[in-house]
């Protein structure tokens, strides 16, 4: 009774879970790797189901011969150390069936295994993501050097193309997870480590820390737009490109604060004396879908509110709170905003 | 033969080989007669003294000093074993209200009950108390009360041992809630992996804290592992072969060995740990060719393990009831045996899979999931044996029986997820999300807290005298059953879903927020459900019906000593001729007498025939243990905050042991002589 309550409790939890967005699940199948994790999952799930539905089905077996009372082998009758010969093939059956099938799971899970690493070996595009508390730092490769681009907290990627992102930390253990696309990757300080995504469709999907890495472990998101390779290109094209001069006033008096003070210590913004190593890259923050690694939407308000007080929209975080005057604020907001 | 009567034997031939003369030797003959006089008022069990007079003689010897003292004193396993049981429901209850607090911040997206430090305190004291001050003391505890009643000794080996090892645990559990009282609590996961607990990002003591505590556990379960071994190998009951030995004594036996050779790795990593901490040793710092990963891979050999040592025991369980409720021995004794066994050596094979996403050679990964799934082999034939057993025999669902379904119909699943992620490839996407937290909580709750609630209910009258509620324990049953499927079977959804581990919060519109939602609701009903069980508890240690020695018409010898069993546990030593003796044996129980009872005395016998060795002179009650204890905390505590402390530390431990191992003075004692 119970397990067909449980049954009938998880079908509609996995039928709703299964038909809600994919924008950050493992559910998603946005991703060769990810489809493989779906269908070893779904084998591993019905041989599963099975040797629970062969013991659910023994126990309640059980429960019900005890009303047959007489026949057992209990001391009331005198033969409690006698067992039903049925028992001893049964155990041996049960022994051959559980470990046949285990040993097919462990060999449908070793192909998996095998086959997704030889797409590993097709790399056609090289990414560096660098993990920092609590932030990603994303560099694309390219043997060019002036095509080398910087960016932070937010992943393009051109659809159907191999992407291997290599994972770096520069403080503590994290670990790199789109769960849409691909299985988790930690990322090791001192240590080498990658991953290759290939993504199946376009789309926007979440990315999260997966390692527990500090206080603010829960607000160290990434997004990844996977779109289509002339928009990559000309996405990567754009990046390049520096930082505009603002022409607005406001955003002037933004920009002399940015680069003049506090700001540029830490952040980068190509084109600017801001070279600061420590903070995300802010060179087009703008144009980046969220905020604080995927702490909050981009938007005018919330740039307002993590600027001036970043402390208490993301409790620990690395930003301190500067104490920016009002119309301070107005102009660093007014220039970041600029930066598309 | 007994220790006193070998060494007599040594001063009697120094004595010749000295050449005595004349005046000595009659010294010597007065001596002899002396002791032969003596040796005829010695009391010992047998034809002539039994009964009310015998049980009265036992008493005045077994009966610890009363007072303060004496119950600090006390080297008695029940009341250890009590303590141990009281203290860790203790600690249970403190962690399940965290994990009350933590469901109640997850109940909806984005909320701000509970900030991200505190959140990480209290995921962090929730693991670590569960885990070191809760399920593996537990475990201890039951045994070290039961083991010595069902293998029909007077106590456990090592009584004193027995008694420090409770004081290292209370006083490891003190100083991590102290730290939590005074806001110094640990924040860095019950894992505390390197380098986020490295003195470069955690600054303060939170992680010395849980380091230390760690050591304490450390100490503590090593010493009850010793006891236990030590107990089950050389104190059965004469003709309690290791053949007929009650299932829960073999789990226990694996347990006890798996905790000596576990424990050591997570002390030599803690230690290191301190030690990077403490005086700048480079041991998990990368910078300076130090490893980070090595903490990793100490840490689980040990911390895999350690989930079977939690597990082992509450298969013992489930075997006890299995037995007594199914009125007939669980089918395949020796089946069951070698399951143990072998996932007992099986589980330090299996540590890898906890670090599948660290990039470590992806074909070694294969060997880790082959060694997983082989795990599932020795506790899948266990299953099948007690299903077995419930089909030949004619189930009783008492409430102990009633948690045993609850056990196999929730660990099952548990154990079948653990199918699922020993793969690799479905590792790498489940790992670290909730689907483990879904996972490991039907292993450890449904696989090791519903058999320890019913193995509570069912020792519960031997331990008060007392029988608990059988009504109350239905709906506490029902309640908790199914609040546990409500808090965790969502959390396999929300972990497919995207739900990393260990976050304090999660934004709306990723589609977690109905599995948290009805996850918070199923804890406060498996809270509401121990709350039950507790006040269940209490009243019928007051108000119970009266329990006779053998309310559940059981086997095992536990079941021939009175409830709640004397000091001395027997009266008499019982002999076992079967594995389910009380069962076989048609009236009284047939004893070994010959024991001395105008002292404390047990009788050991050989490891695998169990046939009469020698008898065993046991200590009396006494304070050093205590004091021992209470020397090497503050050792421990203050070496949190210098070096220095290890060495004048050192100093009061070393006095404390002098004293509590100081030799005693040979003396020519009278021996009784068994003919």
């Amino acid at each position: 009774m119970t397990s067909r309550r449980a049954a009938a409790a998880s079908l509609p939890l996995l039928l709703c879970a299964c038909q809600y967005q994919t924008y950050q699940s493992a559910l998603g199948d946005a991703g060769v790797e990810d489809r493989q994790f779906l269908i070893l999952f779904w084998i591993f799930f019905a041989i599963c189901a099975a040797m629970y539905a062969l013991v659910i089905a023994f126990l309640v077996a059980a429960i019900v011969r005890r009303r047959r009372a007489g026949n057992a082998n209990v001391v009331e009758s005198g033969r409690h150390h006698e067992s039903h010969p049925l028992m001893r093939t049964g155990l041996v059956c049960w022994t051959v069936l559980v470990s046949t099938g285990l040993a097919a799971l462990a060999i449908a899970s070793f192909i998996a295994d095998r086959s997704m690493a030889k797409a590993a070996a097709r790399e056609q595009l090289s990414i560096t993501v660098t993990a920092n508390q609590w932030w990603w730092d994303v560099r694309y490769n390219s043997s060019d050097p002036s095509k080398t681009l910087r960016t932070a907290n937010e992943l393009h990627l051109p659809v159907g193309v191999p992407v291997r992102i290599q994972l770096r930390s520069n403080d503590v253990i994290h670990s790199f997870w789109v769960p849409s696309l691909a299985g988790k990757q930690d990322l090791i300080p001192g240590r080498d480590t990658d991953v290759t995504i290939v993504p199946k469709r376009t789309g926007i999907f979440r990315g999260q820390c997966a390692e527990f890495c500090g206080v603010q472990h829960a607000h160290m998101a990434l997004v990844v737009n996977v779109v289509s390779y002339g928009d990559f290109v000309r996405w990567w094209e754009h990046q390049l490109q520096p930082a505009a001069t603002p022409r607005m006033p406001l955003a002037q008096a933004g920009y002399n604060y940015v680069t003049q003070r506090e700001c540029a210590m830490c952040h980068t913004i190509a084109g600017t004396p801001a070279s600061g190593r420590v903070g995300p890259d802010l060179t087009h923050l703008a144009s980046r879908r969220s905020l604080a690694a995927g702490t909050t939407p981009m938007g005018k308000g919330n740039l307002y509110g993590w600027v001036a007080d970043p402390q208490s929209m993301k409790p620990g975080s690395k930003m301190p709170t500067v104490g920016l005057e009002p119309d301070e604020l107005h102009a660093v907001v007014a220039y970041l905003e600029t930066l598309k | 033969m007994s220790d006193a009567i070998r060494r007599s034997d040594l001063l009697e031939g120094w004595r010749r080989r000295a050449g005595a003369n004349e005046a000595e030797r009659r010294a010597h003959e007065e001596e002899e007669r002396r002791l032969a006089e003596l040796r005829k008022k010695i009391a010992r069990d047998g034809p002539k003294l039994k009964g009310a007079k015998l049980e009265a003689r036992l008493m005045r010897s077994w009966e610890r000093p009363r007072g303060i003292v004496g119950w600090l004193a006390t080297v008695d396993h029940k009341e250890i074993g009590r303590r141990y049981i009281v203290t860790a429901l203790v600690f249970l209850a403190l962690g399940g209200l965290l994990a009350v607090l933590m469901r109640l911040q997850l109940s909806r997206p984005d909320n701000n009950l509970i900030g991200a430090a505190r959140f990480n305190e209290l995921f962090t004291m929730h693991g670590t108390t569960m885990m070191f001050l809760f399920a593996v003391p537990v475990m201890e505890g039951v045994a070290v009360y039961i083991i010595p009643l069902m293998l029909g000794t007077r106590s456990t080996a090592f009584p004193r041992l027995n008694a420090f090892s409770y004081f290292m645990y209370l006083f490891g559990g003190l100083l991590l809630w102290g730290a939590f009282a005074l806001n110094i609590a640990p924040d860095v996961g019950w894992f505390a992996y390197t380098p986020l607990s490295g003195p470069q990002f955690s600054p303060g003591k939170r992680s010395d804290i849980w380091a230390q505590m760690v050591t304490f556990t450390e100490v503590s379960a090593l010493s009850a592992a010793v006891v236990l071994v030590t107990t089950i190998l050389k104190c059965r009951a004469p003709g309690m072969t290791l053949a007929r030995m009650p299932l829960f004594a073999w789990a226990m036996l694996v347990v006890g060995v798996m905790i000596i050779f576990s424990m050591p790795s997570v002390a030599l990593a803690s230690s290191m740990l301190i030690s990077d901490r403490l005086v700048g040793t480079h041991f998990f710092n990368q910078w300076e060719h130090g490893d980070a990963l090595l903490w990793q891979h100490l840490f689980w050999f040990f911390g895999h393990p350690e989930v079977y040592i939690i597990f082992l025991p509450a298969t013992g369980f489930v075997s006890v009831i299995c037995e007594t409720f199914c009125r007939r021995p669980v089918f395949g004794y020796p089946v069951v045996v070698l399951a143990l066994v072998s996932t007992g050596i099986l589980a330090f094979g299996l540590w890898v899979h906890h670090m599948f996403a660290t990039g470590l050679p992806r074909v070694g990964y294969s060997f880790y999931t082959a060694a997983s799934m082989t795990v599932a082999i020795p506790t899948g034939l266990q299953i099948f044996c007690w299903l077995a057993t419930m089909w030949d025999g004619r189930p009783r669902f008492q409430v102990p029986m009633l948690y045993v379904v609850g056990f196999i119909v929730t660990f099952v699943i548990g154990g079948l997820t653990g199918v699922i992620i020993a793969s690799v490839p479905l590792d790498l996407q489940l790992h670290d999300t909730y689907f483990i937290v879904a996972h490991f909580h039907y292993v450890l709750i449904g696989g090791a807290v519903f058999p320890l609630l019913g193995i509570l209910t069912y020792w519960f009258p031997k331990i008060t005298g007392r029988m608990m509620s059988e009504g109350l324990g239905k709906i506490t049953f029902w309640m908790i059953f199914l609040g546990f499927q409500l808090a965790f079977f969502p959390m396999h959804i929300a972990g497919l879903s995207g739900m990393p581990r260990r976050v304090y919060t999660y934004p709306a519109g990723l589609g977690l927020e109905l599995p948290n939602l009805l996850s918070s609701i199923g804890g406060l009903v498996v809270a509401t459900a121990v709350l039950l069980f507790v006040i269940n508890g209490v009243v019928s240690l007051y108000r119970g019906a009266v329990a006779p020695d053998n309310p559940w018409d059981a086997a095992s010898l536990e079941w021939a000593a009175r409830s709640p069993p004397p000091p001395y546990n027997f009266a008499h030593i019982p002999v076992v001729a079967s594995r389910t003796p009380l069962w076989d044996e048609k009236g009284e129980l047939p004893v070994v007498t010959g024991l001395r009872v105008d002292d404390k005395e047990m009788l050991t016998t050989t490891v695998v025939a169990a046939t009469p060795e020698m008898r065993e002179p046991l200590p009396a009650a006494s304070l050093w243990p205590l004091i021992a204890a209470l020397a090497t905390a503050v050792l421990f505590i203050s070496s949190i905050f210098s070096p220095w402390a290890v060495a004048v530390g050192a100093v009061p431990v070393a006095i404390a042991l002098i004293a509590w191992f100081w030799p005693k003075e040979i003396k020519r004692e009278p021996e009784p002589v068994i003919t």
